[in-house]
């Protein structure tokens, strides 16, 4: 079974080389051998997944140990995986969607001349995501998530003739880095730390770190974090990456890779568990980001922005509950896995829009197209629905439960995490409303597109369809069954650890409960009454100075240029002058006063041995005078 | 009379040759100076073995001849060579070393 | 009377210690101020006989013969053969020409001596050992059984010392042709082509009294060419005119005749002659200067 492991990482991966390598004579068939691997991956995540079931809670996890990487010394950096229940989720996650995915891409790319390249980059992609949840230890991990980011940014700037995309996609590699930046520094704490970075040692005795030592990994970590899951303040290339084809936002930048940071933090519990501070910052991130990221989903005309909003959002759910501890890891997990699924559905929804409406993004040009696109408006309805948090969808009892452990936190953080993310709910609620309002629903919006031709709205082909199909019985199904007897609490608790949060006085959970779908109902009907009601103008109104800041995704751009580009130039300024003056100044005034010492002193330098001579004999006298005078004293 | 004037003598001659080679600039003159100091401070060493009663003082010396007899030969064979290009002996014509 | 022997010398030593050091500070003074590099070399050799002389009194025998042989003989001849070629006549001028060089000389030569002075007045130097049990055995014996255990290496490096400057010496002095001697045949070619001395050069004293070769020939008008000598010669500034002696020893031999034959001389021609030999010898001595400069 061990060596099932490594196959899990190696058909993608070979698929990536064999595409990319392979030359045209792959165009043709290259797209079904991407996808044919990816299902192969799959397939290997299943079997392990049964052989998993068929053991008792404390034995499953598998380990691999491939061959010693770097050994120097002390410095042991192994390729070993390490299979457990929380990576076997993450494992059926990306294998599941990313093959669904690939499927989609399939139709999605297919009048694209470069679609042999994509599938070998979305392979290559699924490789490192894979590597990233089955390594066993930090560095490994780390490979994996520069290989991500890497594909990331492959995918994001694929047309990359588009000036746009290639600028996108440079900024998502850049804000990356800074991330990256938090990562690479906590492992080097962890070296010094603990003497190894590998999950079980490190894990095991994180709490003989002590709490300063702890903060300090833990809050590194959470900006390794921020970056890759685009959390507040590294969230702002997430709506840029929409540049990318929507396969690889449904895939990349919403399923699976921007879920990578709550995946590093849920893994890292052990640490934040002994670091209180750290775990305080975590959820401040997250509730921020919540918010942040629900604000600019409601005003956003751009569909796929509007998605990626509520991603930014969806992720800050899980960032919040991943900071509350034991109470929250197990719910971050099972809000990322159905997230997985209706995100992804929604953005093949999106994608499928899209293809019908000559690749419009503009959701005020849209409008009525249920009825042209009835199994798209289903699906998406389904995703929807699952993402409110509509009753018995799997979105209602992933969110339910976040937001009782939020307030099961107790005291004055309770409260507020708790109504933060109370209010969440209504706002997605409302955003994704107005969403569906606008798309499926009023009058017909349609615009000419550059060549003077209406959209002709189609049905997308079966291998766009079929995807949608699944994700959305997933988004539905997916939270009723998890919450079946608490499975999946169950399933992940060896790992994670699990404590059952007591609610503060007044509360209990069917108030909760009541409160969430009440605020689900009040964004909704807010929603209704401001869209669907009224006609939705083709030309966006200017809306209040909130409207505006929105749209320009609460000025994170002009923050980050005033900031960070204008400081940064300022400080070059700066430091070019200090440069100039006062580096160059000492330097230059040093060499004038050397060379015009010099210049007098070469006179002595007149060429004449009796000179020198001469000199040589004084020094000579100096050196008896010397001594004589030592010998005297 | 106490030997010590032997080395009051040495001095006196060393400085003496030393001055010549300060002052003289006939390249063979100035050599010939230099062998004088080199003379002198074999009369030191030679002073030297009597006050210790020993003959190491007359080695030195010894070895001090030798090795003036051998730069006598390299030095005169060098100025030989430079007055056959330069038609000239004194040592301040031979001041291209200077800026 | 034992005790004061031992940093006592004799009265006879002491009265040839006083005597001799004057001559040889005379002659290294001399090899200092003398302008003639020849005499230089011969109040050097001077000082270093009286040394020798020093060196027996000192009780180093052996070194005091290697002295006069090796020094004496065989340096100071090295010396003076080297002094032969770079041309004997020459001499220096004592005119300082870099400034302030004198002045330091001075200061720095004072200030040594005395210091040096004062450092060996202030040893202490009173025990005098002597050297008469060292020398027992012979003073020869007793450095060839130092030279040939203790210094045994130092004695081997200074062979190859000796070996080493000895053929450095005949590289440094032989000259290497880089090209190939022009043939006569192409030296005539050579001045035919330039138009220069397509003759061969006028020899010396030709219509001079004098055939020695450092006596410029004449030319018909009575002047001198400087062409009839040999280069190295005229480089060296070493050229004798006579041509006025000519003319002096004519004009002494026609007086002579006219006494013989008892005539008058004409008084003022004689003058005039006289006083135009003395100014051209005048000119001539201003010339010799010049050119030695």
């Amino acid at each position: 079974m061990e060596s099932l492991i490594g196959l899990l990482v190696a058909a993608p991966l070979l698929g990536a080389a064999v595409l990319l390598c392979g030359g045209r004579r792959l165009d043709r068939t290259g797209h079904w051998l991407g996808t044919g691997l990816a299902f192969l991956s799959f397939a290997f995540g299943l079997v392990l997944f049964t052989d998993m079931l068929g053991k008792d809670g404390e034995h499953r996890a598998l380990h691999s140990h491939l061959f010693s990487w770097v050994p120097v010394g002390d410095f042991q950096a192994d390729v070993a995986f390490q299979l457990d229940q929380l990576s076997m989720t993450f494992v059926l996650l990306i294998t599941g969607v990313g093959s669904l995915i690939h499927l989609y891409s399939v139709g999605y790319m297919e009048h694209d001349e470069r679609r042999r390249r994509f599938f070998g980059y979305l392979n290559l992609f699924l490789a490192a995501m894979l590597l990233l949840v089955i390594a066993d230890n930090y560095l490994l991990l780390y490979v994996g998530w520069e290989g991500v980011g890497l594909a990331s940014y492959l995918l994001i700037g694929f047309w990359q003739h588009k000036p746009s995309a290639a600028t996108a996609a440079k900024k998502a590699f850049i804000v990356n880095r800074v991330g990256d930046f938090g990562l690479s520094v906590a492992i080097m704490l962890m070296f010094t730390t603990f003497g190894t970075f590998a999950f079980g040692p490190v894990l095991a005795n994180a709490t003989e770190a002590g709490e300063s030592k702890l903060t300090a990994i833990g809050l590194m970590l959470l900006l390794a974090a921020c970056g890759k899951s685009a959390q507040v303040p590294l969230q702002s290339w997430l709506g840029d990456a929409m540049e990318g084809p929507t396969p690889v936002s449904a895939l990349i930048h919403a399923a699976t890779m921007v879920t990578a940071g709550v995946y590093l933090i849920v893994r890292s519990g052990a640490i934040f568990n002994g670091a209180p501070d750290a775990q305080t910052a975590v959820m401040v991130v997250g509730a921020v980001t919540l918010l942040f990221g629900a604000i600019v989903g409601c005003a956003k005309d751009d569909i796929k922005k509007g998605l990626a909003g509520s991603t930014m959002s969806q992720i800050g759910y899980m960032v919040l509950a991943a900071g509350l501890g034991p109470i929250g890891y197990v719910f971050a997990i099972m809000h990322l896995v159905t997230h997985g699924f209706f995100k992804a559905g929604l953005f093949l929804g999106a994608g499928s829009v899209m293809h019908g409406m000559n690749d419009e993004v503009d959701m005020r040009k849209y409008g009525g197209l249920r009825k042209y696109m009835p199994v798209t408006f289903v699906t998406f309805g389904l995703g929807y629905l699952a993402i409110i948090g509509f009753p018995f969808l799997s979105g209602f009892y992933s969110k339910d439960h976040l937001i009782e452990a939020a307030f099961a936190r107790g005291a004055t953080q309770g409260w507020i995490f708790g109504s933060v993310a109370l209010l969440g709910a209504a706002i997605t609620a409302f955003y994704m409303t107005r969403m569906m309002l606008m798309t499926f629903f009023g009058e017909k919006r349609w615009q000419p597109d550059e060549n003077g031709e209406l959209p002709h709205p189609h049905e997308s082909p079966k291998t766009m369809t079929i995807p949608m199909v699944i994700l959305a019985a997933g988004s539905v199904a997916a939270g009723f069954i998890f919450n079946l007897g608490e499975r999946f609490v169950h399933w992940l608790e060896p790992v994670t650890g699990y404590e059952h949060g007591h609610l503060p006085e007044p509360l209990n959970v069917p108030l909760i409960t009541g409160s969430a779908v009440t605020a689900m109902v009040l964004g909704v009907a807010l929603a209704w009454v401001k869209y669907g009601r009224r006609p939705v103008p083709a030309v966006a109104p200017r809306g209040n100075a909130l409207t505006w800041a929105a749209r320009r995704d609460l000025l994170q751009d002009d923050v980050n240029h005033v900031v960070l580009v204008r400081g940064g130039e300022h400080l070059t300024r700066s430091l070019v002058y200090l440069d100039h003056k006062v580096v160059d100044g000492v330097v230059n005034g040093t060499a004038a006063t050397v060379g015009g010492l010099s210049g007098r002193m070469r006179r002595v330098q007149n060429g004449f041995v009796r000179s020198y001579a001469v000199s040589m004999f004084g020094g000579a006298a100096v050196l008896i005078a010397a001594t004589l005078f030592m010998r005297a004293v | 009379m106490n030997p010590v004037n032997y080395l009051f003598l040495s001095a006196l001659l060393f400085t003496i040759g030393a001055a010549g080679v300060l002052i003289r600039r006939n390249a063979i003159v100035v050599f010939m100076c230099v062998e004088l100091m080199l003379n002198a401070c074999n009369l030191a060493f030679v002073t030297f073995s009597r006050m210790h009663g020993n003959l190491d003082g007359q080695i030195i010396a010894f070895f001090t001849m030798v090795v003036a007899a051998a730069e006598v030969v390299v030095g005169l064979a060098i100025i030989v060579t430079v007055y056959r290009s330069r038609h000239s002996a004194s040592v301040d014509d031979a001041s291209l070393m200077k800026l | 009377m034992n005790a004061l022997a031992a940093y006592q010398t004799s009265s006879g030593e002491a009265a040839q210690f006083w005597v001799l050091a004057i001559f040889a500070v005379a002659g290294a003074l001399g090899t200092v101020l003398m302008r003639r590099s020849v005499h230089s070399a011969l109040c050097l050799a001077g000082t270093m006989v009286i040394l020798a002389v020093f060196y027996l009194a000192n009780g180093a025998y052996f070194l005091g013969v290697v002295q006069i042989v090796v020094y004496t003989g065989a340096v100071m001849m090295l010396f003076l053969f080297v002094l032969m070629l770079v041309g004997i006549t020459a001499t220096d001028s004592l005119k300082e020409t870099i400034k302030g060089q004198r002045w330091w000389a001075a200061a720095c030569g004072i200030g040594f001596g005395i210091l040096l002075m004062a450092g060996i007045g202030n040893a202490g130097l009173k025990d005098f050992n002597g050297l008469a049990a060292a020398n027992k055995p012979g003073n020869v014996h007793g450095l060839a059984e130092l030279i040939f255990t203790k210094y045994v290496f130092a004695f081997e490096l200074t062979g190859a010392l000796l070996i080493t400057a000895a053929v450095a010496g005949m590289v440094l002095t032989h000259k290497e042709k880089t090209e190939k001697p022009l043939s006569q045949r192409e030296q005539a070619a050579n001045r035919v082509k330039e138009g220069t001395h397509v003759p061969p050069l006028p020899a010396p004293g030709v219509y001079a009294r004098h055939n020695a070769v450092d006596i410029a020939g004449l030319l018909p008008d009575g002047s001198t060419s400087d062409l009839t000598v040999i280069k190295t010669l005229r480089d060296r500034g070493q050229i004798r005119d006579v041509s006025q002696e000519a003319v002096n020893d004519l004009a002494a031999l026609e007086n002579r005749t006219s006494a013989y034959q008892g005539r008058t001389t004409l008084p003022g021609q004689a003058q005039q002659d006289h006083q135009r030999a003395a100014a051209e010898g005048a000119d001539k001595a201003e010339t010799e200067k010049e050119v030695t400069k």
